[in-house]
């Protein structure tokens, strides 16, 4: 930007003996418009759903990878003497039947979560961006086998394979295996789009001159085609990190998830079931928290697909 | 990546030094989709020297654009297949070359410039860095010489303040700006061959001129040949040292490119004449060519142009004419030739 303002000459000065035709053709310069991502950015930055998202977001990040912002108290640290306690100035969210602090376990359970979330998208993407830029550039008979493997994947229901897969194959349950289980069911629909996607820009005709000018496959495939397809991806991986959280919290919750004494807000929400009418505090705050990651998630992934997608504006 | 390549061999193969700059021989390629076999080219052959411009002149469809991805080598296959003929580069048949070794002839020997250079530019990315990729690419350039010598190209095709707008995205860009920045990029390996496919069909009839001057200039100074797409009767007068006009993927006329326009010997060319406005002859009214090209799916049998001439006869539904010579360097696709060239013969 810098650059650019001071190298552009001031009207006034020698260089400029009137403008010729070609100049006032430039001229535009001042009033810059920036790539899709900047025109997305300048969007975004004033758009409340953004605003309040990333906000919550960021709060969540942070609980996640600094838990002792929020929190002194020890998740693990519980006296049996002061089990189920109603909510108070000393426990904000009361005790749970072992007698630790909820507040605490429920901010700790914050990380498990959004590193499930985040982990499982990332992998995910990843693998459908590598399969499903090969399917979708290079077509016939490459694309034929990736995408009938896809649909038959695709048939497996999350929650139901997920079941089977965790009780017949994992002894322990932890985050990774949780994780592993999730990747491997939750690629094939970020696959299509990526696929779909990649077949739309191909038909470009800069990539078209690309080859026209001798660029491999792979360097067009990176340099042209996944910048330009990339836009619903970011959307769709953003919505997806709500999604896998609340379904590692539906796995946990039906007791095929991670195990105790991991601390999760599926595994507390389960707990929580059978005290319901006793102890209603511990399925709420479990719950609400869950609940306020997933809308945010899917908020910020709308808010994206409005910036991004020029069909939409 | 090969540094500086030796201009005197292509993927290997040592040129040939009486060959021509590029020759193309009855080059075939259909396009097999589910709804038959669409022959788009069907035995399209011409030379170019180098300093030369061949103009390929045609309506939409008339498979002038698939016949110069056929000589890049960037047609889509499956459903494109180039089913035969010969492209010689400089005596190289390019069509038996392995893709990686195509690869490289494309970009440093022969590149290709586009109607639209909107869409043919990449949207993400600024424009200096994406003629500066030519260099990191093809010659290994570390990113800054890259820039510097992209910010060199811009202004050799006289892109004004050319450092400053080397960090501008395309959509930043007018038309006639694109297109300059589309030629930079394609000049950046010096290339000995440049097709453009309509490079002036988008931009405005003031801004045309000014890249028509621009390629001829260029050409003046690199001596390349200039493979000219177009369906613009009049930039093929001024600029082009051959003709060759396509019609359901067919040559019907051929030759140098004043005796065509002046005196044409296809009705079809005819047709494309007398549906331009001209300055020199007020006539009343331009005559249009009645109807539409064929159906490249079921092209009739004969000659393909018959259902819209007006010459048309009955032996023109059975034999596809062949190709007359007019004159020693001109033939012709019909059975009437003689009296198609009587028509203009006072003029």
């Amino acid at each position: 930007m810098s650059d650019r303002d001071r190298e552009r000459p001031s009207p006034g000065s020698p260089a400029h003996a009137g403008p010729t035709f070609e100049e006032l053709e430039a001229e535009p310069i001042i009033r810059r418009e920036g790539s899709l991502y900047a025109d997305a950015w300048r969007q975004l930055r004033r758009r409340p759903m953004f605003i309040i998202s990333g906000i919550l977001i960021v709060i969540l990040a942070l609980m996640a990878i600094w838990p002792g912002l929020f929190t002194r108290a020890d998740p693990r640290a519980c006296s049996l003497a002061d089990s189920l306690l109603r909510p108070s100035g000393e426990h904000w969210f009361g005790t749970d039947v072992q007698g630790c602090d909820y507040y605490a376990r429920t901010i700790w359970g914050a990380r498990v979560s959004i590193t499930i979330g985040v982990l499982v998208t990332a992998c995910s993407t990843l693998i459908a961006m590598l399969l499903g830029s090969i399917a979708g550039y290079y077509g016939g008979w490459v694309d034929a086998v990736i995408a009938r493997l896809t649909d038959i994947w695709f048939a497996i229901p999350t929650i139901l394979g997920g079941i089977v897969i965790l009780r017949s194959i994992f002894s322990t349950r932890g985050l990774l295996q949780v994780s592993l289980v999730l990747i491997v069911l939750g690629w094939p629909t970020m696959l299509r789009l990526v696929r779909s996607a990649v077949m739309a820009t191909k038909e470009m005709d800069y990539v078209d001159a690309a080859r026209a000018l001798g660029v491999r496959p792979f360097r067009i495939i990176r340099r042209h085609i996944l910048p330009n397809a990339i836009a619903p991806v970011i959307v769709y991986a953003t919505i997806t990190v709500g999604v896998i959280i609340s379904a590692e919290a539906a796995l946990s919750f039906l007791g095929v998830g991670l195990q105790l004494p991991a601390i999760s807000w599926g595994l507390m929400i389960s707990v929580a079931q059978n005290r319901i009418l006793t102890a209603p505090h511990l399925l709420l705050f479990p719950g609400a928290l869950l609940s306020v990651t997933v809308f945010s998630f899917i908020l910020m992934g709308d808010a994206l697909r409005d910036a991004l997608d020029p069909r939409l504006r | 990546m090969a540094t500086t390549l030796s201009r005197d061999a292509v993927a290997g193969r040592p040129v040939d030094p009486a060959a021509p700059l590029l020759a193309v021989e009855d080059l075939r390629v259909e396009f097999r989709i589910d709804a038959g076999t669409v022959r788009a080219v069907n035995g399209l052959s011409y030379t170019l020297g180098r300093g030369e411009t061949v103009a390929i002149l045609g309506e939409s469809g008339s498979g002038k654009s698939v016949g110069a991805q056929a000589v890049m080598g960037i047609i889509d296959s499956p459903p494109g297949f180039v089913t035969g003929g010969s492209v010689r580069f400089r005596g190289v048949e390019l069509l038996d070359l392995p893709e990686a070794e195509r690869r490289r002839v494309r970009g440093n020997r022969m590149a290709m410039i586009f109607q639209d250079a909107l869409t043919a530019l990449n949207p993400v990315f600024p424009v200096g860095w994406q003629i500066a990729e030519m260099f990191r690419i093809h010659r290994g350039l570390p990113r800054k010489a890259a820039g510097e010598k992209a910010i060199e190209l811009m202004e050799r095709v006289k892109i004004p303040s050319a450092r400053v707008r080397a960090g501008s995205y395309p959509h930043e860009f007018s038309g006639g700006m694109r297109q300059r920045v589309m030629i930079a990029m394609a000049l950046s390996l010096d290339p000995e061959i440049l097709i453009a496919d309509e490079p002036t069909t988008a931009l405005d009839v003031t801004v045309q001129a000014q890249i028509m001057s621009l390629l001829a200039e260029l050409q003046q100074q690199t001596g390349m040949g200039l493979i000219l797409i177009t369906h613009d009767l009049g930039v093929v007068a001024e600029v082009a040292d051959q003709v060759v006009v396509m019609y359901a993927g067919r040559e019907v006329e051929k030759g140098p490119s004043l005796p065509v326009y002046h005196r044409p010997a296809h009705p079809y060319t005819l047709g494309l004449m007398d549906s331009l406005p001209r300055r020199d002859v007020h006539t009343e009214r331009l005559r249009p060519i009645k109807g539409s090209p064929p159906d490249l799916l079921a092209i009739p049998p004969g000659c393909a142009f018959r259902p819209r001439c007006p010459y048309g006869r009955e032996i023109c539904a059975r034999e596809e004419p062949p190709l007359a010579a007019v004159t020693s360097d001109r033939i012709s696709a019909c059975h009437f030739w003689e009296e198609v060239s009587r028509e203009r013969a006072g003029a």
